[in-house]
C-alpha cells in the first residue's frame, strides 16, 4: 500500500499534462513503515533524460538525477519511496518496457494522460521474481 | 582488497536492511559477484539471464562509472566504495 496526499495526486496529474504528448517523470520522496507501506511527503518532478523523438513514450530518470533526488530525501531524514510517470494515451498499465526496468521495493505510479488531461492513476508494484507488476492501494493521506 | 559496497533501498529487503556490505575483491565485477553470492534473491535485480549487468544498474567506484573505466573489470584498490545506482526508465 502506498498512502498519497491529494496534492500529490494531483501534481502528478499536472505534471503529466504539463509534459503531454510526452512521458513526465519524477520520484516519490517519504518513508517506509516497518510493515513495508509507503507514506509518500513529497513528489520531486524530474526532467525525462530521454531524447525528443522518444519522450512521447519513453521516460528515463539519469542516475545523477536520482543521486540529486535521494541526497535531497536524506537532508529530510527520508527516503526514496518510488516514481511516478505517465502513460499519455494510453492506460496506467505497466508495460513490458516498464517491467524488464524495473526495480523492486519501489512503488511504479503510473497516470494516463487521455489527450492531454491526467485521467487513471494506478501504483504497481513488482514482485520479487521479476514475472510481474501487482497493483497496488493507493490510500489517500492528508 | 577490502572495499565496501553501498546498497541502493530497493534492493536492501534482499540483505536484511543493509545499506552496505564489506566484501574482498580485486575487480568492481568481482565484489558484486561477492555481494550476490552472500544475497542470492537480489542477483536477479543486478544480472540478465546471460550473466551481464541489467543496462539500467550503473556502478560507480569512488563516484566514476565503472563504464567510463574498465567496466566490471575495473581494478579495485583498498578502501574503495562501489555504489550502485538504479537509473529509472518507463515505457
Amino acid at each position: 500500500m502506498i498512502t498519497l496526499a491529494e496534492e500529490h495526486l494531483e501534481e502528478i496529474g499536472r505534471h503529466g499534462e504539463r509534459d503531454y504528448p510526452h512521458e513526465c517523470c519524477g520520484l516519490l520522496i517519504g518513508s517506509f513503515a516497518a510493515d513495508g507501506t509507503k507514506i509518500v511527503q513529497e513528489t520531486y518532478p524530474i526532467s525525462n533524460a530521454r531524447e525528443e523523438e522518444a519522450r512521447h513514450h519513453r521516460s528515463l530518470i539519469l542516475p545523477e538525477e536520482l543521486m540529486r533526488g535521494e541526497r535531497y530525501a536524506l537532508n529530510k531524514g527520508l527516503d526514496v519511496v518510488g516514481n511516478y510517470h505517465s502513460h499519455p494515451d494510453h492506460p496506467a498499465v505497466p508495460s513490458q518496457y516498464d517491467l524488464e526496468h524495473a526495480w523492486p521495493t519501489w512503488s511504479y505510479i503510473i497516470v494516463s494522460v487521455q489527450k492531454g488531461s491526467a485521467a487513471d492513476l494506478r501504483s504497481w508494484e513488482m514482485q520479487n521474481d521479476r514475472s510481474r507488476f501487482d497493483e497496488e492501494e493507493i490510500a489517500k493521506g492528508l | 582488497m577490502s572495499v565496501k559496497i553501498s546498497i541502493p533501498t530497493p534492493l536492501r529487503r534482499y540483505t536484511g536492511g543493509q545499506a552496505e556490505m564489506s566484501v574482498d575483491a580485486q575487480t568492481a565485477g568481482e565484489a558484486l559477484e561477492r555481494l550476490s553470492a552472500t544475497y542470492g534473491d537480489l542477483r536477479k535485480h543486478l544480472y540478465t539471464d546471460q550473466n551481464t549487468l541489467r543496462h539500467f544498474v550503473n556502478v560507480y567506484v569512488n563516484e566514476e562509472d565503472i563504464r567510463h573505466g574498465d567496466g566490471p573489470a575495473t581494478a579495485l584498490k583498498d578502501g574503495d566504495t562501489i555504489m550502485i545506482v538504479p537509473a529509472i526508465a518507463g515505457g
